[in-house]
């Protein structure tokens, strides 16, 4: 087993939404994990807090960052990384994972995940973010691929070279957003297994599977967006099948975070993938 | 300029072209593909505008609303990553705003809904049990000088209008029918529990009150305020469970 996933179950888990607290709660679902972003808790006391701390005591936590900025040009924000030691150090989660992408430019915030030109100096500056999360956070973390709609010229490495290089010299392991991939693919005209096949699957600690909204370019050309706001595709469902194959049963995320359903729709959806992850346990 | 800084630019401002540099495998124009990005930046802000502010919204409209907050993400985008807190001057942004100004409590009603935001998120603090209160205030020697430490999420609004009255009717079927709109409220905001709750206070209420929260001694406190019924207005204090310290002052010799 994978040393990085060994904190989350094997299982599926579902995103900790506010509408669902109380059901959680009270319903007690058979949930492999939840996972919430860390940004939602950095709040000083009231609700979400409360109701974390209760469903920590039941079921392990997964903390998802989306505005650490790693791929920012300038430094990493200090005091973010503060509130984040201080989130881990109250609910010790069994897992902590941000993004390749950046989301701040000096002070300004701009709440989405922005891509990055791989090259030589991206990739430096990156490690170092990486290196200075690891020791301040004093565990590994996993760092998600990302959904992206266009290429920077200036960009020398390929994608999935630039990930497997940073897990190379960072330490830090993989969370594959096997979404990401399908839209990430679509959207660049590559083709999902060559690319998941370059990428170091040994390093994978955490699936995530989710929906995408579909749009057409200047050509008419298929524009998959990563917008969390639909159920998992037929296709992202086959893409993970063969994920599993290449790296067994490891703890997935069914993320959806726009046009929310009922919590019976997305425990559906996590007995799906349930299914599946105790198939690939039967196999590995 | 270097790459992220002509990106955040071009994100934020519309009238700007796609950034240089960038391109689609395809061939397509990255302008197309750029507008995803401008749209993530621009929706995402305004939705968590209009979660913060869902009466403003009412008030004025749902396409009103996100025209208005569209120009507020452009000129003030969010300055660190805890959008729990962004929007917290959106009030004085509508305040300028000539395009709001038929609705001339639209403003207000943002301080009010950011003053529910900041209680839902302050601090936890235990209350005083009532059987503490109870006691503290039972010796009318060492009342006078008898300070009161307030829940941290406990706030006050004033406001020329009928905010509490407008806010109360949205929560219901949103008839303004009946409430006079420039009758003007105090409101008091806090949080019994998980919950926050809105009250309509006396003028002298919230006086007293904001004078217990400057740090005044009860007695202090009730000199300056206007009158106002003491009994109810400590009870309503006790009842929502948001009195968590009672602190007899020493007296210098």
């Amino acid at each position: 087993m994978n040393p990085l996933s060994s904190g989350l179950p094997p299982r599926s888990g579902l995103g900790l939404k506010t509408e669902h607290f109380r059901e959680v709660l009270g319903a007690q679902p058979d949930i492999g994990f939840f996972e919430v972003h860390a940004e939602n808790y950095m709040v000083a006391g009231g609700p979400f807090h409360h109701f974390l701390g209760l469903i920590r005591e039941q079921y392990p936590l997964s903390l998802h960052g989306v505005g650490l900025s790693i791929g920012a040009e300038g430094p990493l924000d200090n005091q973010h990384l503060q509130r984040l030691a201080a989130l881990i150090e109250r609910y010790q989660p069994q897992s902590f994972s941000e993004h390749l992408a950046w989301s701040s430019h000096g002070p300004v915030f701009l709440n989405d995940l922005l891509p990055l030109a791989y090259d030589a100096p991206t990739l430096n500056r990156v490690c170092e973010h990486i290196d200075q999360v690891q020791s301040t956070l004093k565990r590994p973390m996993l760092l998600e691929n990302p959904a992206t709609y266009l290429a920077f010229q200036r960009s020398t490495i390929d994608e999935a070279d630039f990930i497997s290089e940073v897990i190379r010299r960072t330490g830090c392991g993989l969370l594959l957003d096997v979404n990401n991939i399908y839209v990430s693919c679509i959207n660049h005209q590559r083709d999902p297994l060559a690319y998941i096949d370059a990428l170091p699957l040994h390093a994978v600690g955490e699936i995530h599977l989710a929906g995408f909204a579909e749009d057409t370019d200047s050509l008419g050309d298929r524009l998959l967006i990563d917008d969390h706001g639909a159920p998992i595709d037929n296709a992202v469902w086959t893409l993970y099948r063969q994920v599993l194959e290449r790296v067994g049963p490891i703890a997935t995320l069914i993320e959806r975070d726009n046009q929310l359903p009922a919590f019976s729709v997305l425990h559906a959806e996590a007995r799906q993938a349930d299914e599946l992850l105790h198939c690939a346990g039967g196999r590995s | 300029m270097s790459t992220q800084a002509a990106f955040a630019t071009a994100l934020l401002d519309p009238q700007r072209p796609c950034p240089e540099g960038l391109f689609s495998a395809n061939g397509a124009d990255p302008a197309s593909r750029f507008a995803v990005y401008r749209n993530n930046v621009q929706n995402s802000l305004i939705n968590a505008l209009a979660d913060s502010y869902p009466v403003v919204s009412q008030l004025v409209g749902d396409e009103f609303f996100r025209a208005m907050a569209g120009l507020y993400v452009q000129r003030c985008p969010p300055q660190g990553p805890l959008i729990n807190d962004y929007g917290k001057d959106f009030a004085e942004f509508i305040d300028r705003f000539e395009p709001a100004a038929s609705v001339p409590y639209l403003a207000d009603m943002a301080r009010l809904e950011r003053l529910r935001v900041q209680a839902y998120h302050a601090a936890d603090a235990q209350p005083l049990r009532h059987e503490q209160i109870a006691a503290a205030l039972s010796d009318p020697q060492a009342l006078s000088e008898l300070t009161v430490g307030f829940h941290p999420s406990l706030n006050l609004l004033t406001s020329a209008f009928a905010v509490i009255s407008i806010w109360a009717a949205h929560q219901q079927d949103a008839t303004l029918a009946g409430i006079e709109l420039d009758h003007g409220q105090n409101a008091l905001v806090l949080r019994n529990g998980l919950e926050v709750e809105v009250f309509a206070i006396d003028h002298g209420a919230g006086t007293f009150i904001q004078n217990l929260q400057n740090g005044q001694s009860l007695t202090q406190a009730l000199e300056t305020a206007p009158a106002f019924d003491l009994s109810q207005t400590l009870a309503l204090l006790i009842s929502h469970n948001v009195i968590t310290h009672l602190h007899h002052n020493q007296v210098s010799p």
